[in-house]
């Protein structure tokens, strides 16, 4: 679709023109904004970003370039962003087609980043009539080249990272609990890879899997109810369920192997990893038990790590041809996966369109975060070593 | 212990600020974040938990544990419960040399490795003490909980291809280290050679017992 090339010539001629119509357009051009996202081939939102500096200026660019805008001259935007970051940040947003200023705000308080967050959240719920993702939270795993490592929650651009753990040991997949601050994740501190649950309020942790064998993989349903997770006391590793604290535990595959459990936003299905014939395939499996179905990833080879957007319309994984690479296809199977960057790990933003995953520069993993719709991406700060497996909270 | 502020509760409150305020043409509102300082989850040395002291947990552990449903069954089925390993002396110098290698993606035991498989097999029959901790590993190529899973039915496969020469499953625990424990850090074929591998790891018993 091309409907972007004729904004744009809407756009510069409507300069000429009176207010009262262009503000049609305006509204007009903000459904249209969410008609055409087309994996990998959204255009941008051009936007104008004038009078901030230094970490205001840095946070802006970054938050609003991993949410589909791109940031071009004045007189070439969309929408024109100026304001101050001298002291505290204060912005406002003028919408060139309405010639209307449509958003204006000042912040105090917290810091410099925080309101730069903040003010980049207001300008996506202004512009896109979505929460932003600029005050939320991810959990990683932080490597060294030995292999221990430890457990590290942060603000989505991996600034302000706090470890968890300080076990020096390996630890594996971090998956929050949603709307709590809480955390699941592999640890091998008892010489075992055991699932912890650790809450971040009150430091305190306890076991919920630590059979014999392979322990790993929590992923915790939306209501919070229920962890699936790999354990392979049954002798193979497999999908199985438990309650959040570990209690009811029931199988849910019998596969040869299978890894990286996802829930449905639903809460209905497991999306798994599995390998069939000795070929890697995606599958997914009633919460409640049932046989598998196998999704079609034609055209993605060796898929693993799936990831169920929470909006319940996309599944991003990562494939394996040679390198990795991170692609999304929408779980009715109608197109296709798209194959968008070189990376592992995905994990999606509350937003349903921004994936956080990493990537390999010089032997280290480094988190990034990526717009899948304008295939807009962008590196974040590293903790130590080698960052990987990063989850979005929820 | 202390608790510092919650950054989710500062997202609902602005989230709140948000909706409540709305934005009027020209009108500058204020956002007030609270505090002076980023907010902070947990704190760096406060922020992990205390490990239960090691005698707690012998054993499976983990509600629903089926800990004690071992299996004398040939190979595949339950694996031995994790207590019965409690406090044994790891020696991995003694079956170093029996390291068995995977081809690239496979967890089948080659045929070309069955002479190390007899050579663990004897070592455990010479001593009925002794117990045995397979460690599977995988090489860099394929993602980490993929290859999590794939070291551990590495570990498996060689559990029962011992099992097939009479080396009782329940003397057998299994370890994944995925891609996380590589012998050779390289980057080419020869260092991904040595990595697909399962170790072999003579327990001793305990001192004194």
């Amino acid at each position: 679709m091309n409907i972007f090339p004729k904004m744009t010539n809407l756009f510069l001629t409507s300069l000429i023109i009176t207010a009262t119509p262009l503000f049609a357009q305006s509204q007009n051009s903000l459904s249209m904004n969410e008609q055409i996202n087309v994996l990998g081939q959204t255009k941008p939102i051009p936007v104008s970003l004038d009078g901030f500096t230094g970490e205001a200026a840095e946070v802006l660019k970054f938050d609003l370039y991993v949410q589909g805008f791109s940031f071009v001259a004045p007189d070439a935007a969309q929408y024109q962003i100026s304001g101050s970051s001298a002291g505290d940040v204060t912005g406002r947003v003028t919408d060139k087609f309405a010639k209307k200023v449509v958003l204006s705000r000042s912040y105090n308080g917290a810091s410099m980043r925080r309101q730069a967050h903040a003010f980049a959240d207001d300008i996506v719920q202004t512009i896109l009539n979505k929460p932003g993702i600029g005050q939320t939270k991810i959990a990683f795993k932080a490597q060294s080249a030995g292999g221990s490592g430890e457990i590290y929650v942060a603000d989505f651009d991996a600034h302000n990272a706090q470890a968890v753990t300080t076990d020096n040991t390996i630890v594996a997949k971090p998956a929050w609990v949603p709307g709590k601050l809480a955390v699941y994740y592999t640890s091998y501190a008892r010489g075992n890879p055991d699932i912890f649950y650790h809450s971040l309020s009150s430091g305190q942790r306890r076991v919920i899997a630590g059979y014999s064998g392979l322990n790993t993989s929590a992923a915790v349903s939306p209501d919070g109810s229920k962890v699936a997770m790999i354990l392979s006391k049954s002798g193979s590793p497999n999908v199985w369920v438990c309650n959040a604290d570990g209690t009811n535990l029931k199988r849910l595959t019998t596969g040869l192997e299978d890894s990286s459990p996802c829930w449905s936003p639903d809460g209905q299905w497991i999306c798994f990893a599995t390998k069939i014939a000795e070929r890697r395939r995606l599958a997914k499996v009633s919460a409640s038990g049932g046989p598998i179905k196998t999704l079609n990833t034609a055209g993605a080879a060796n898929p693993t790590e799936p990831d169920w957007s929470p909006d319940g319309k996309w599944i991003a994984f990562t494939r394996q041809a040679g390198d990795f690479d991170i692609c999304v296809m929408p779980v009715d199977g109608s197109l296709a996966p798209a194959v968008l960057v070189a990376g592992q790990n995905p994990s999606w933003a509350p937003n349903s369109r921004t994936l956080v995953f990493n990537h390999e520069i010089g032997h280290r993993q480094v988190l990034s975060v990526l717009d899948v719709f304008t295939k807009q991406y962008k590196d974040c700060v590293r903790a130590n070593g080698s960052n990987s497996q990063p989850a979005w909270a929820k | 212990m202390k608790m510092n502020k919650l950054v989710f509760p500062l997202v609902l409150v602005l989230a709140g600020v948000m909706a409540t305020t709305g934005c009027k043409k020209g009108i500058t509102k204020v956002t007030p974040l609270p505090g002076q300082r980023a907010a902070q989850i947990g704190d760096i040395n406060n922020g992990a938990g205390t490990l239960p002291p090691a005698g707690t947990f012998g054993g499976d552990t983990g509600p629903g544990s089926t800990g004690t449903g071992l299996t004398t069954k040939t190979g595949g089925g339950d694996t031995a419960g994790l207590g019965e390993f409690e406090g044994m002396i790891k020696d991995p110098a003694a079956l170093a040399a029996y390291t068995v290698h995977f081809k690239f993606d496979s967890a089948t035991v080659q045929n070309s490795e069955q002479a190390n498989i007899a050579s663990v097999a004897q070592a455990l029959v010479s001593d009925v003490n002794t117990k045995l901790l397979i460690e599977g590993n995988c090489d860099e190529r394929g993602t980490e909980e993929y290859n999590r899973s794939l070291g551990e039915r590495r570990a498996l496969a060689l559990r029962e291809a011992l099992a097939k020469v009479n080396v009782s499953p329940e003397r057998i625990r299994t370890i994944s280290y995925g891609k996380d424990k590589p012998a050779d850090p390289g980057h080419d074929e020869a260092a991904w050679a040595k990595n697909r591998r399962g170790d072999f790891i003579l327990l001793h018993p305990k001192a004194g017992v």
